[in-house]
């Protein structure tokens, strides 16, 4: 083994009291192997990784344990010769690739510079060694990138170079900190195969801290779950997949959405993780555990070796009978009538002009949204796909009109919606919300609960009598499953589940029939997300509301949408029923969309399709197919002439040549 | 009883106006949960706590100076009242002593004797040069003159021992406060041992000090000028006691009147963007690169001929040195409001882009509504912590002003006018230095406290430190 953590145990300093955040945590890496930690945010999974690297921030403290790599104590060793390590023997790559790079120095000087510290390299030498480097990542053209700054590569480049500045010193343990979760699906893919082969060629360890299960399945060998500073699970890849032990790694896994779990409530986590300052003194799991028995909460259960799981619980009953217990029941109907469309949206543009120059005259134009045409039917979910940069988001905000589309229209309800002006556009926004993706940025800190959400009824002049809103307001609370005394109260008190309930409430105070929703849910861990899809379709249910999902997530969409929309570059490419874009897509480009997606499943995709580079800028979109240039299918007619629609079926419509031929 | 005419002057009126404003804005924070958060971090804060003591110490003299009266002058029964053309405040009053007691000429501190040499006729002797005896400084001490500095020292004594008892007073109640309802003597050591959520540790020793330094001067100044006297005799302690109003009110009033404008024209600029930020960010940038001394000499002296061409707007001397404060402040105002109108418009262009704005946007609250509710409170912590930081800055610009001969009314006594005399004090033969000295020591600890105070401010409030 040549990373061994022994009862490794980090804390902070707050006031005079010291809180554990990592509490005896023990596993080893062998040498070419991928630990994958797993556990939700705030567990103590990235102060682990600082732990090692003995780059806690001021206030972390080693509180006891040993970190040993091939016999040496980390722990101990002078400052001088820790840096000798890290850089050298172990390197680290972090979530966002945007801030983790120098802006004002070139790649080749943050590739030297290790190369220098570590190696002893200068010159020839070390100019010969970058540009392996960089080729060894899958950089084109590495003479001229060389020489290059941070703000000329994109996100998924500048984690590239990000990697090649790990690999310069040669580590044999490298620490990815969430490395993907800040790209696209598919620069993931890229990510990832690229850690995989290089890994291969090297032999290296590679600690990967995650929270996404797909990328887990993909990459490790062997994980380790976590849950409140504690490691509860360590198995193989086989067996955590097979067959998870503890209840929580259960629970995480029946909290996924997913296809074989449309219409179907998901299972969700009760209560939160305890608080750093609040550790119980049994299980730490306890207050959340469906199999909690009288020792749970006394006692902290110690390993147990269940076939090629070790767990810390003290539960021995079996994972298939929580299955059917657990197993979730219809709460909607799939099959809801259509009706006239709620929502017509034709021809949609939204430009945006780039202005340069002493008089700022306009020299081009950003086409964030390029002629977007869908239709949403009362109380159906629409779900619109893309990649970052696509303009999904632009979409959103233009259909509310908080952004002036340049040009298309946009029916609600046989009403004309673009050039409306204040109080008949009033009117107009009573029938049509929005929900935000931040829950932390989309609720004003200064304002109670009570007032954020009688904002809308308010402005809408929806109730008048105070008593009548306070009234309404509790509704409205118990409806997206609050208590009613949270009126009174501040968003920081709420946690970003409950913040989320409290932006979907204020979004229902005005009645309305269709819901934007942002990435809702891109900003909770899985457990709270699975408690607002729920509460999303609970409301569907109810209330019919219509949802425009916003997305990037396919397990999301799989599980809610009634009809997909997949965009690219400011366009829609394909559009039909959910079954027949998720089975049958016939764009490359969802076809490359979806076989990205990481499953979190031993039986993982097929064939993934490679796309290569990233999406373009939409300031300068290709000529002809904006896909053509990333397009396996790529024909000439490509190039030249942007293809029209066709309906493949009554209900799906794609935009590509190789189905007009 | 001598009766007397309540006078008010503008600055009164201001200052008091801000006293009460400062009672209503602590009321509001008292109801607003985030708000109290943030000033109990104040109230946790050490070196906070200490310097807030010694600024309310300032500011307590500041007040005494701001009520203003002109007392009745002795005239004939039957007759009708007439009052004097001078203007006295409270604090005048309390320190009549000090007021009145002058010398000829300049004194050192603690002397018996002038500073220069007179033609005294002594009987007998015919005219001699020598130091005259000083009217009062040392008066009681009569033949015995060379006793000054055991006199001085066993008064200091009992002054200071009278001082440690009042303390003691102080430090006994809040003591019983903060152990209210526990066993005697707990809420003693958790003061020392820094256990009380507000800082009392700090302000109980700040407090000792301030008493056991002012308690023994104020006592010797009945005897002796602790701090000599100026050129005309008069007692310095009471002219830095009178520069403390002046230099409050020019960091007071001068927020006050640039905060509107830096408040307003930052969040239009920042919110509406377009042609109303370009005109706003032209204005601050015209404003930016004209000299800023020159622009408040060019205005300073333009108002002193409208005030020198228009006696008859003012009753008493008082009242024309009170406008020309006012005016110097509304100057220094209309200057300096650009700084926080630029930090203002950039927050402001992060926060309208944040979700919740973009949320009351698609209900259609409108965007005055929005900027109230949603704006302003999030900008808060940004205009209290400029609000502190510049009071600081203020005192000192007008020291400089006043400095070159554009600042307060000759008459006003304030820092700057003192620092301004003592140029030619310090040029003559032998060296007039405890007036400089004075007027540096006090303005130094006032904006000492000022800063230390907005640094305890700045920490708690700013959400990224």
């Amino acid at each position: 083994m040549m990373l061994k953590v022994d009862n490794l145990r980090l804390g902070f300093m707050a006031g005079k009291k010291t809180l554990a955040a990592v509490d005896g945590i023990s596993f080893s890496i062998a040498k070419g192997e991928t630990f994958a930690l797993l556990g939700e945010s705030g567990c103590g999974k990235s102060v682990t990784a600082q732990g090692i690297m003995r780059l806690l921030p001021a206030a972390g403290r080693v509180l006891g344990g040993s970190v040993s790599m091939d016999g040496e104590s980390l722990l101990t060793l002078p400052e001088a010769d820790m840096r000798a390590w890290r850089g050298g023997r172990m390197a680290m790559i972090f979530q966002e690739p945007a801030t983790s790079l120098n802006p004002v120095l070139t790649v080749g000087q943050q590739i030297g510079e290790v190369l220098e510290r570590h190696l002893g390299m200068t010159g020839a030498a070390a100019t010969g060694r970058m540009l392996e480097l960089l080729r060894q990542v899958g950089i084109a053209d590495p003479e001229r990138r060389l020489d290059e700054y941070p703000f000329q590569f994109s996100g998924g480049m500048k984690q590239r170079v990000m990697i090649a500045i790990a690999l310069a010193g040669e580590p044999e343990l490298l620490i990815a900190d969430e490395p993907t979760t800040a790209l696209d699906v598919t620069v993931q893919a890229q990510i990832l195969d690229l850690l995989a082969r290089l890994q291969a060629e090297r032999g290296m360890a590679i600690l990967l801290i995650t929270h996404d299960l797909g990328v887990v399945a993909r990459m490790a060998h062997r994980i380790g779950v976590m849950y409140a500073g504690e490691l509860v699970e360590v198995a193989s890849r086989e067996a955590f997949f097979g067959q998870p032990r503890h209840p929580y790694t259960q629970a995480l896994f029946k909290a996924l959405p997913d296809m074989s779990r449309r219409g179907q409530r998901l299972a969700t986590i009760p209560g939160q993780v305890p608080s750093l300052a609040a550790m119980p003194a049994g299980c730490r799991f306890a207050e959340r555990c469906p199999h909690v028995m009288p020792v749970c909460r006394e006692q902290s259960p110690a390993w147990r070796e269940v076939e090629a799981h070790a767990v810390r619980c003290h539960w021995q009953g079996d994972a298939a009978d929580a299955d059917a217990a657990g197993g979730g029941h219809d709460i909607t109907d799939l099959s809801v009538s259509a009706g006239r469309e709620f929502l017509q949206v034709d021809g949609l543009k939204v430009h945006f002009p780039i202005r340069k120059g002493l008089l700022q005259r306009t020299v081009g134009h950003v086409r964030a949204v390029d002629g977007l045409s869908l239709a949403i039917l009362p109380g159906r979910t629409l779900a619109l796909v893309g990649e970052s940069g696509c303009g999904k988001t632009t979409v959103g905000k233009a259909l509310l009109q908080l952004i002036p589309p340049t040009e298309g229209s946009v029916l609600l309800g046989g009403q004309q919606l673009v050039g409306l002006r204040g109080a008949r556009l009033r009117a107009a926004r009573r029938h049509m919300q929005m929900i935000f993706q931040d829950p932390f940025a989309s609720l004003n800190p200064r304002l109670r609960v009570g007032e954020i959400i009688a904002e809308g009824m308010d402005a809408l002049g929806v109730v008048g009598e105070a008593r009548s809103r306070r009234a309404a307001v509790a509704a409205l609370l118990s409806q997206v499953g609050l208590p009613e005394e949270a009126i009174d109260r501040y968003p920081h008190e709420f946690s970003g589940g409950q913040r989320q309930r409290i932006a979907v409430a204020r979004a229902l105070a005005v009645q309305p029939g269709l819901l934007i929703c942002d990435e809702p849910t891109s900003a909770l861990d899985v457990s709270v997300q699975a408690q607002i899809l729920n509460l999303l379709k609970k409301l569907q249910s109810e209330l019919g509301v219509a949802y425009l999902f916003i997305t990037h997530n396919f397990a999301v969409v799989e599980y809610l949408a009634h009809d997909i929309a997949v965009m690219y570059l400011g366009r829609i490419v394909e559009r039909g029923r959910a079954e027949e874009v998720l089975r049958a897509p016939r764009h490359p480009y969802t076809q490359a969309l979806l076989s990205a997606v990481p499953l979190p499943r031993l039986e993982g995709a097929a064939a993934v399709i490679r796309l290569s580079g990233e999406t373009p800028s939409p300031a300068n979109p290709p000529s002809g197919c904006h896909f053509h240039p990333r397009c396996p299918h790529a024909m000439d007619v490509c190039r030249s002439r942007y293809p029209e629609a066709v309906d493949v079926t009554a209900t799906q419509r794609v935009s590509c040549h190789l189905l007009s031929t | 009883m001598m009766g007397f005419q309540i006078v008010v002057l503008w600055s009164d009126i201001l200052i008091w106006l801000l006293l009460a404003a400062g009672i209503g804005f602590a009321v509001l924070i008292a109801r607003n949960p985030p708000l109290l958060a943030a000033w109990r971090r104040v109230g946790a804060s050490r070196v906070g706590m200490a310097s807030a003591t010694v600024l309310l110490a300032f500011i307590l003299v500041g007040l005494l100076d701001s009520l203003h009266y002109r007392p009745a002058l002795e005239g004939k029964p039957g007759q009708e009242t007439r009052y004097a053309v001078e203007v006295l405040s409270v604090l005048d009053a309390l320190a009549t002593p000090l007021r009145t007691r002058n010398e000829k000429t300049y004194s050192e501190p603690f002397a018996t004797r002038l500073y220069a040499k007179e033609t005294v006729d002594v009987p007998g002797q015919g005219a001699v040069r020598e130091y005259p005896r000083l009217k009062h400084g040392g008066k009681h001490l009569a033949e015995r003159e060379d006793e000054v500095a055991a006199d001085a020292g066993f008064t200091a004594f009992r002054a200071g021992v009278l001082a440690f008892l009042c303390w003691l007073a102080v430090a006994g109640l809040a003591s019983g406060a903060v152990g209210r309802g526990e066993a005697p003597g707990t809420g003693w050591q958790r003061i020392w041992r820094g256990e009380t959520a507000f800082a009392w540790n700090a302000v109980l020793v700040a407090l000792a000090l301030m008493l056991l330094v002012a308690v023994p001067l104020f006592w010797l100044s009945g005897q002796y000028h602790v701090f000599g006297t100026d050129k005309v005799g008069q007692d310095v302690l009471y002219q830095i006691l009178k520069s403390v109003r002046t230099g409050l009110i020019i960091g007071l009033v001068t927020t006050l009147v640039m905060l509107p404008m830096a408040v307003l024209l930052g969040i239009v600029a920042g919110y509406f963007r377009g042609w109303a930020d370009d005109a706003i960010q032209y204005l601050y940038t015209v404003l930016n690169s004209i000299p800023g001394v020159l622009l408040i000499a060019a205005a300073v002296l333009m108002m002193q001929v409208v005030i020198d061409t228009h006696p008859q707007w003012f009753s008493t001397a008082a009242e024309r040195a009170d406008l020309r404060l006012l005016a110097l402040c509304f100057i220094l105002g209309i200057t300096s409001w650009t700084g926080l109108c630029r930090l203002l418009r950039g927050e402001t262009l992060k926060l309208r882009e944040l979700e919740y704005i973009q949320a009351a946007q698609a209900f259609g609250v409108s965007s005055w509504r929005i900027i109230v509710r949603h704006i302003l409170p999030n900008l808060m912590h940004i205009v209290i912590i400029a609000l502190v930081m510049d009071f600081s800055g203020l005192v000192l610009a007008e020291a400089v002003l006043s400095y070159v001969g554009i600042g307060v009314d000759p008459t006003m006594t304030s820092f700057g006018t003192m620092i301004n005399n003592a140029r030619m004090e310090l040029g003559r033969e032998p060296v007039v230095w405890w007036s400089l000295a004075a007027a540096f020591a006090a303005m130094f600890i006032l904006v000492l406290a000022a800063n230390l105070f907005a640094d305890a401010v700045r920490d708690a409030f700013d959400p990224r430190a």
